[in-house]
């Protein structure tokens, strides 16, 4: 019978013997990515600048250039125009003006003229869009820690270390990657990083299971090979899980429609990065974190005897 | 051998049978939600931006609140301090840094204790530092934390009654935070009218009622010819439900409800009757209230609001102590309402639109249709994935994902949880990860069954093998999504419920619903190989 193998039975991949290669690599992603966030910033949307957006359908189709020059005089700060779907339909942003939010909408409805189908209008003040930010922030680093700790107890404190390693590498690239292609950073987009981070501690946790359970078993095998072979027997589950995460975000990319897909193509990335760091990064790190063997005793360790 | 308990195959099907009960409702068109029976007729409920609507964030300004309580202290220490002869340099309200603080400067540090007496006596929350001749005193921080959530829930109420008078349906209004309120109405595209109607800080009037003209009841849709005289006005009061009465009021504002500080429901002490008791401030309003009942002895007087009339009672006493009583024939909750109403009747603080959305509902059914769209696709693409891969067990996988995603609309309808447009795109990830339980287990499998191990036996060993990895990794995921949940707001929120429910409810189809399928599949199979 017909079955699909994403990945052969019985590979010997040598992933620790390359990790420091790999881990070389992340590092200087990371430093990339995280230098661009630092110097070059994140390209933040109104949710957290503040600022208008306008979803309209004009009544005629327009001439974005001077439909941008004429918003543009009118004093609101810098104008952004896109067309999407139809010539009709326009996505119009301005920044933050110093006016009152009624005056600043009507100023623009009044520019754009009549006829026109208002789908979507939202304001943000500034200060709104810093406490998002701050709540975020507060929010993913308490869920890291309590993931930090759940980790700690139930294998030991270094596998923990190593999935928030892994989890700092995946963050770091998914808001490089932000900054680096200017992706607009919106309130989905923080949405977005979530997933990631979420998937990828999952996907770390299923590997550093099986590194658990071996090192019950093999007392006596090298951490090097115990670890290659921890890596090779799950990668086939790893390719495959990854394959139907990524399968499903896609069709969210390309039926979702334009808001969706937004929000999708971040995950999409951290999907690949995550796998990557779960392999490549989280579990090769074990090595250097010196593991305490003697505490996976099966006659010595408590944990050991719930299985 | 997998062995499943009768009643825990029984139950798995009956919880999932449950499930696609509850969410039938919300996936079936309307003319068929119309015929459902009633109890079922209970649908997830749509966030804004995919049923169309708008939604406004406004800030309560409880600072100038606080400065004009601080003020009116002051006001009240310097008369005191006058009465007294208690002689002072400054008496001010001081902005410092982010608060603002009540300052008295004195002549003689003598005089210290004395003011100082006399501010804990006009506001008994009061902080106070005494350093020589120099008094600073400001609110104290628990007082202020009560004080800013009466005057977030006054608003509220004033919001509320404000939109319900506007006519719009099922509006949501909520308290976000310390300062701020969430207005969600549903279905209203340009919020602007109902940002002008927020935006008022309607004031409660009284006025004397003329006496030479009339008053005019009429019933709900006949139409009312009104005389008219200068200086008169005639104003609505409804008195009962379909009977209007058209008062007719005297311009001039006697006393505005500025001066009123509190309004209570009450027992009147010689009928027995519900009534209101009303109270104004020390100074102003008392005074005033005084003369407007030696004016009106006897005679009818009306409260305004919002350009229609409160009530119309006649005052029975000369008012001295700055305290009345509202009678009348009130039902309990009438007097309830009107004294919420005088309570509430002005916005007890300015209000400033910090965030405001609205999406038209074309773009909210668009919104659906495409999420729709992205997640049947999503469910055909990983079922076609999972069956090319596993074969029989693909497909066993596949029913379990399906009743996954109607536990999951079934779980949100019956928490009343909010879909929101990252919530479908949360579904249609769902789909992607919950197969994730069932490959570890068929991989597990495989591995036990390349060892050599007899098929049906390998079966049983994979779920048992296999089931440590998936509580540790749910378990983590769920530790995450419960924190983000604690701490994070608005979408970060949103995100956390559907992951820790997609979570949960993959974990019971996977111990639950797949293996019982398996299990029964098995039986009749007897002990013929198995290919995975």
């Amino acid at each position: 019978m017909f079955r699909l193998h994403l990945i052969p039975y019985g590979t010997k991949f040598d992933i620790v013997g390359k990790s420091k290669y790999m881990l070389t690599f992340a590092a200087i992603v990371i430093v990339v990515c995280l230098s661009f966030v630092t110097f070059k910033g994140l390209n933040y949307g109104i949710d957290f600048k503040g600022g208008y957006i306008f979803e309209v359908k004009m009544p005629y189709e327009p001439n974005v250039q001077e439909l941008r020059e004429q918003l543009g005089s009118i004093g609101l700060g810098e104008v952004a125009i896109q067309q999407f779907g139809a010539k009709e339909d326009l996505l119009i942003k301005l920044e933050k003006s110093e006016e009152g939010q009624a005056i600043a909408i009507q100023k623009i409805k009044d520019s754009l003229g009549s006829g026109v189908t208002y789908k979507r209008v939202e304001t943000v003040g500034s200060k709104v869009g810093s406490e998002l930010v701050s709540n975020a922030i507060k929010a993913v680093a308490f869920a890291l820690v309590a993931m930090l700790l759940y980790i700690a107890v139930r294998f030991e404190f270094q596998f923990g270390i190593c999935a928030i390693a892994a989890l700092l590498h995946d963050c770091a690239i998914i808001f490089g990657m932000f900054s680096i292609f200017p992706l607009e950073f919106s309130e989905t987009s923080i949405t977005a990083a979530l997933l990631t981070a979420s998937y990828s501690i999952n996907d770390t946790v299923v590997i550093f299971d099986r590194i658990r359970e071996n090192l019950r078993r093999f007392r006596k095998m090298e951490l090097k090979d115990l670890i290659n072979l921890s890596l090779n027997e799950t990668l086939s589950r790893t390719t495959l899980t990854a394959a139907t995460t990524l399968l499903a975000v896609l069709s969210l990319y390309i039926f979702g429609g334009k808001v969706i897909a937004s929000f999708a193509l971040p995950i999409m990335v951290g999907i690949l990065v995550g796998t990557f760091s779960s392999i490549f990064v989280a579990s090769p790190l074990l090595m250097f974190l010196n593991i305490k063997r003697e505490n996976f005793d099966k006659n010595k360790n408590k944990i050991a005897n719930i299985v | 051998m997998l062995v499943v308990s009768k009643f825990r195959v029984f139950s798995t099907f009956v919880i999932c049978l449950l499930g696609l009960t509850f969410a039938l409702p919300s996936l079936v068109n309307q003319k068929t939600y119309n015929k459902l029976p009633g109890f079922l007729q209970h649908t997830v409920n749509l966030g804004l931006e995919l049923r169309g609507g708008s939604h406004i964030q406004l800030e309560v300004d409880i600072k100038s609140v606080e400065k004009e309580h601080q003020e009116s202290i002051v006001d009240e220490a310097r008369k005191q301090l006058r009465k007294q002869n208690i002689r002072y340099n400054k008496i001010m309200v001081q902005q410092k840094d982010n608060s603002s603080i009540i300052f008295i400067s004195l002549k003689n540090s003598e005089d210290a204790s004395e003011a100082q007496k006399i501010l804990s006596k006009i506001e008994k929350e009061l902080e106070i530092t005494v350093n020589g001749t120099e008094i600073n005193a400001v609110i104290s921080e628990s007082f202020l934390e009560n004080f800013s959530k009466r005057i977030v829930g006054e608003s509220i109420e004033v919001i509320r009654r404000r939109i319900d008078e506007s006519g719009t349906k099922e509006p949501t209004i909520l308290r976000q935070g310390i300062d701020r309120i969430i207005v969600q109405l549903p279905g209203v595209e340009d919020p602007a009218e109902i940002k002008k109607l927020l935006g008022k800080t309607a004031l409660l009037t009284f006025h004397g009622v003329d006496e030479e003209m009339e008053s005019i009841p009429v019933r709900e849709g006949a139409k009312v010819n009104l005389p008219s005289k200068p200086g008169v006005m005639y104003l609505p009061e409804e008195r009962t439900k379909g009977l209007t009465v058209y008062v007719p009021i005297k311009k001039q504002i006697s006393l505005t409800g500025k001066s009123l500080v509190d309004a209570q429901m009450n027992v009147d002490p010689q009928t027995g009757m519900p009534c209101v008791s009303i109270k104004f401030d020390s100074i102003e309003g008392t005074r005033k209230i005084a003369e407007l009942s030696s004016k009106y002895l006897h005679k009818q007087f009306a409260m305004v609001l919002d350009g229609k009339v409160l009530s119309a009672p006649v005052f029975q006493a000369v008012l001295n102590n700055g305290s009345a009583q509202i009678t009348g024939t009130f039902t309990m909750e009438e007097a309830t309402d009107l004294a919420l109403l005088l309570r509430a009747g002005s916005l007890p603080a300015p209000l400033n639109v910090v965030e405001e959305r609205s999406v038209g509902p074309s773009l909210g059914a668009d919104s659906i249709a495409d999420g729709k769209n992205a997640t049947i696709f999503a469910f055909v693409l990983v079922s076609l994935f999972m069956i090319l891969s596993y074969g029989k067990f693909g497909a066993f996988s596949v029913v379990s994902l399906f009743c996954n995603i109607m536990l999951l609309f079934a779980c949100l309808t019956l928490l009343g949880a909010t879909l929101t447009l990252p919530g479908i795109a949360g579904i249609a990830l769902t789909i992607g990860m919950a197969v994730d339980s069932n490959v570890l287990i068929y991989e597990r499998i495989r591995e036990e069954i390349r060892l050599g191990i007899k098929s049906s036996l390998a079966i049983a060993q994979g779920y048992k093998m296999a089931m440590m990895t998936i509580i540790d990794s749910n378990l983590t995921t769920l530790v995450g999504s419960i924190v983000l949940y604690e701490f994070g707001s608005g979408p970060i929120r949103g995100f956390a419920v559907t992951l820790a429910l997609g979570t949960v409810i993959s974990l019971f189809t996977t111990f639950s619903l797949t293996k019982s399928i398996i299990a029964l599949w098995l039986r009749k199979r007897q002990n013929k190989e198995i290919i995975i």
